[in-house]
């Protein structure tokens, strides 16, 4: 699991283009969205790319998304139970 | 009230028609042209409803009349077959009797070729005629080329407030003497280009979109061309010209919050409404009826409503429809589509319905006119909106 | 009688340099791609608006010539934005363009496809500074400083913008031409479109290496 959070972040950094920010700056229960990592709702519709891109998981409705993206930790249990690769 | 600009020709394709003739004939209907998608293969055929011309390119390339070897983009043939009508209904033979000028929107161009053959061009050198039509501004010279236009010829791309912008440059360059007359509007195909894009927003609706319904679940991407006629006092006049109507406020403004959303307030679409009718020097109580861009996404219907209570307050909210649900959402075209319709409105003195309703959205509590409704109509407004925060208001005025 | 109008500040982006008002304002020969460029100019300005990554190279161009030309600027509301280029957003149209060719590799990304319009770039803009006045975007084969000119002057003329940012953003493959300038009624340098056209073709004395 701790691998799975850490290669998350990577990935959010990257795909978000997230520049100033390390993998460090990011605390595994960090509200990603509003105060957080101040990011917005195109944002959330490129997670819910990488959620199917990297590990097979489909969302079609966007709202489904506030939940699971609450915080890498959240995000990585998610990941977790539900990928299929 | 400022008298404004004379309109004296139009012309449309939507999926609801061919002609203006035909699109009056369904919009009286009450028949929407929201169906799957049939002339594009696509994976997500079953995943979206669309507004789509049932015309192969084949089709409208005999239908204008090009030669086999054209390279003409979808979105290029639908603007000269609009573009055609608009000049026929405003009896102009010779083009060049007066400074005439061609101001087109688009957002997609020839999007539709390139992605059909970006991937042959190494191999297949008959395809390459293509790359030049790619150029959205390639568009507008193909329509104008088409029309004879040497005067005066743009494009803008301001997305979805494109022919909306189009149409109040005309009128400007009209009212400042600077043309005599503009042909002013706007065209876009249906591509994958779009329809993947709205996809991946996830602002598509899998149903026949609902405009101003608490449930609604998005909007149908449509295609379509329209253009109007604008034409100087001077030549209404000397050729006695019939007048549709008239163009009398118009205004952009910009929302200033999101790459692709609206405001919760709906600044920018507050902003481009007040500043609309105080160039048509008229007060908010003045409209008869108003056009909305109600493009059925959550975001949009939401902040346009929030604005229109802001400008006309909860308890004068003039009659309103989406004509979305009839054509759906046709991009850089809607606007001129949407002045199509609203002229038509004026002519007919009739309301066409916002289909689909069932259920205001409940934080506005505003219900759309959901059947053609017969009413005098002189002033009527209509919104568009593009992603950008760019929002954009006309006012049509009775002849 | 007629009205003034001045140019406050001009902004170009050209062969590897950032120009504000005829003066060098940085340079970067070393750079060689158009992210690492826009980058470099957004450190030396010193701004904090993590969202700049995000951005397309049309947005980043567009906003950082804006930035130029806004420093140590009152920002007022009613600032309208005019804009013209030939590529539109070209480069970006591409990427999304990329990302569904493939049936086997097919995601769509929406924070590509945002950008696959010119006018978001003058969005970027208002957002950044709270601009509400009027925006425009034309597609046009070659830069037209009377077209430009015009249509400012008319925003100013009509009251419907107090101050105007208009100019030319190019950008196609590794190419770039940006040249902004910033309209006021202030005191500044007063301007024939033909100076404006002079302006605009100012090569600094350099010929860029990728030309």
């Amino acid at each position: 699991m701790a691998e799975l959070v850490e290669e998350l972040k990577e990935k959010i950094i990257d795909q978000l283009s997230l520049e100033d920010i390390e993998v460090s700056d990011i605390d595994n229960n960090d509200p990603l969205f509003g105060d957080g990592l101040g990011l917005d709702s195109i944002d959330a519709l490129e997670l819910i790319v990488l959620l199917e891109k990297e590990y097979g998981i489909k969302l079609t409705d966007p709202k489904e998304g506030k939940a699971i993206f609450q915080s890498v930790q959240v995000m990585a249990d998610y990941i977790t139970k539900h990928r299929t690769k | 009230m400022s008298k404004g600009i004379a309109i004296t020709g139009m012309g449309i394709i939507s999926s609801i028609g061919n002609t203006v003739a035909e699109n009056l004939s369904s919009l009286r209907a009450a028949k929407p042209g929201i169906t799957r998608l049939d002339l594009i293969e696509t994976r997500h055929r079953d995943a979206i409803m669309v507004g789509e011309i049932k015309k192969s390119n084949a089709e409208l390339e005999t239908q204008i009349g090009l030669a086999k070897d054209n390279n003409l983009s979808r979105t290029s043939m639908l603007g000269i077959i609009a573009a055609r009508e608009a000049i026929v209904q405003a009896s102009i033979d010779d083009i060049d009797a007066y400074r005439t000028g061609f101001i087109s929107g688009t957002s997609v161009g020839g999007m539709d070729m390139t992605e059909r053959y970006y991937t042959t061009y190494q191999e297949s050198p008959e395809f390459r005629k293509y790359i030049a039509t790619q150029h959205a501004g390639a568009t507008t010279g193909d329509i104008a080329r088409h029309l004879g236009i040497r005067g005066y010829v743009t494009t803008i791309s301001t997305a979805c407030s494109s022919a909306a912008n189009a149409i109040m440059l005309g009128a400007r360059m009209i009212k400042a003497g600077k043309l005599d007359r503009v042909i002013v509007g706007g065209t876009d195909g249906m591509s994958k280009f779009t329809i993947n894009g709205f996809g991946t927003l996830m602002i598509l609706s899998d149903e026949a979109c609902t405009p101003f319904d608490e449930n609604r679940k998005g909007l149908n991407l449509g295609e379509a061309a329209a253009y109007i006629v604008l034409e100087s006092d001077k030549i209404v006049k000397k050729e006695n010209k019939k007048v549709l109507g008239y163009v009398s406020g118009w205004a952009n403004a910009n929302d200033a919050f999101h790459q692709t959303a609206s405001s919760a307030e709906g600044e920018g679409a507050y902003l481009a409404m007040k500043e609309a009718l105080d160039i048509a020097e008229i007060t908010p109580d003045a409209i008869d009826y108003v056009n909305v861009h109600g493009t059925a996404t959550p975001n949009n219907d939401m902040s346009e409503g929030t604005a229109m209570l802001r400008i006309f307050g909860k308890e004068n909210i003039p009659v309103f429809s989406s004509t979305k649900a009839f054509t759906g959402h046709t991009l850089a075209a809607a606007a001129s589509v949407e002045a199509v319709f609203s002229l038509l409105s004026l002519q007919e003195n009739m309301v066409f319905p916002n289909l689909n309703f069932k259920t205001p959205i409940e934080a506005l509590d505003m219900t759309p006119q959901t059947t053609c409704l017969e009413k005098e109509l002189n002033v009527i407004l209509s919104n568009s909106f593009g992603f950008g925060g760019n929002c954009s208001t006309l006012i049509f005025t009775k002849a | 009688m007629e009205k003034k109008y001045y140019i406050k500040h001009y902004c170009a982006i050209k062969n590897e340099a950032v120009y504000k008002n005829g003066e060098v304002y940085h340079e970067d020969e070393t750079s060689d791609n158009l992210k690492d460029f826009a980058k470099g100019i957004y450190k030396k300005l010193e701004l904090k608006y993590p969202k700049f990554y995000k951005m397309d190279e049309l947005c980043k161009f567009s906003f950082l010539a804006s930035e130029i030309l806004l420093m140590n600027e009152e920002i007022d509301e009613d600032t309208a934005l005019v804009f013209a280029n030939k590529a539109s957003s070209l480069v970006t149209d591409r990427k999304h363009q990329e990302t569904i060719n493939d049936p086997e590799n097919y995601f769509p990304s929406p924070a590509i496809f945002v950008y696959t319009l010119p006018n978001i770039a003058l969005g970027e803009i208002s957002i950044k500074h709270k601009f509400k006045s009027e925006n425009a975007f034309f597609v046009n084969e070659k830069f037209d400083s009377s077209f430009i000119m015009n249509y400012s002057q008319m925003l100013l003329d009509t009251q419907k913008a107090t101050k105007v940012i208009c100019g030319w953003v190019d950008l196609d493959s590794n190419k770039y031409d940006v040249f902004l300038t910033y309209l006021t009624r202030e005191e500044g340098k007063q301007i024939t479109i033909r100076e404006l056209t002079d302006i605009y073709n100012n090569d600094y004395g350099r010929i860029s290496r990728r030309a």
